[in-house]
């Protein structure tokens, strides 16, 4: 085995378990009582396991800059449809 | 030798532009999957900023354990994805076949707590329409709520569904010895795809079953 494999697996078991973590703190936040901040915190947390999920399982981080923005590009547009859409709802 | 080089097709110089050029296509086609997902979080977080409380009272009905267990499963089912792809490297095909395996039977058990859900959803009159429970009939959103719960949920899970199909047919591959430490790009748009439906359920998790637990 060469070592960058065993670096890997290091890396994969260690994502794993920041995602578990992440897990945990996600249905933690829920019980306590933030009010509209604990959306948020949820959120935020998702994103976060998103990038971990994406950049080291998906291996985003070793590729070519144009597939990263491919990538990134359906996350763009995504953003594009949600806020002008909440943007109208909220200041109704 | 089952080489990349093999593999290559005439309209590529090489197989490391192959490569490239597949995974850019397979990168393109989940924006799309992001999209098609994001309308339905459109129309999620629009109704739920319209109907605050009927979404934080129909999301208490939702059962937090199984939604918990399920989300761990999914990521674990991510993390022996991940290996699958590490042993093709490492030229070990037995293992390759085996986390292939584990990962379509995490998939498999995913789809199965799930379907108890939806089970024990109906029993409690959760299904919005005719027999949609008294209580919550009288709040604004809670059909709303369960509405779009079923609908993404199932489209979820038809993607799960449809990834455990692309495992099995990888894994029998691997299990003939298709792939090599030098050529594994099936493998490995499998394995984005799979990673991608995961993504989709870390955002459902606190979506539909942490609304309001206080």
């Amino acid at each position: 085995m060469n070592i960058d494999e065993k670096k890997n697996l290091r890396t994969y078991l260690l994502v794993w378990i920041a995602l578990l973590v992440l897990l945990a703190l996600t249905a933690a936040s829920a019980y306590v009582k933030l009010g509209s901040f604990n959306i948020v915190v949820s959120m935020c947390i998702s994103i976060a396991k998103t990038a971990l999920v994406m950049g080291l399982f998906m291996e985003l981080r070793r590729e070519h800059g144009t597939t990263i923005v491919f990538a990134i590009a359906g996350f763009f547009w995504l953003i594009l449809l949600i806020a002008p859409t909440l943007s109208d709802v909220v200041t109704r | 030798m089952n080489t990349a080089a093999q593999h290559l097709q005439e309209q590529f110089d090489t197989s490391r532009q192959q490569i490239k050029a597949a995974k850019l296509g397979m990168w393109t086609f989940l924006a799309t999957e992001v999209v098609l997902f994001g309308a339905l979080f459109c129309a999620y977080a629009f109704y739920r900023y319209v109907f605050p409380q009927g979404y934080a009272l129909a999301s208490k009905h939702t059962d937090f354990a199984l939604g918990t267990i399920e989300t761990a499963i999914l990521l674990t089912s991510s993390l022996t994805m991940a290996l699958a792809i590490r042993a093709t490297r490492l030229a070990q095909r037995k293992a390759t076949v085996y986390f292939l395996a584990a990962t379509a039977i995490l998939g498999a058990a995913f789809i199965g707590i799930h379907a108890t859900e939806y089970l024990q959803e109906w029993h409690e009159h959760l299904w919005p329409g005719k027999h949609f429970d008294e209580s919550l009939r009288g709040v604004n959103g809670t059909e709303m709520f369960f509405t779009l719960y079923y609908v993404m949920t199932c489209l979820h899970g038809l993607h799960v569904t449809i990834g455990i199909g692309v495992l099995v047919v990888l894994a029998v591959l691997s299990f003939r010895g298709r792939f090599t430490a030098g050529y594994y790009t099936p493998l490995e748009l499998g394995g984005l795809y799979w990673h991608l439906v995961d993504i989709v359920w870390i955002f459902l998790y606190p979506l539909f079953y942490l609304v309001s637990r206080t």
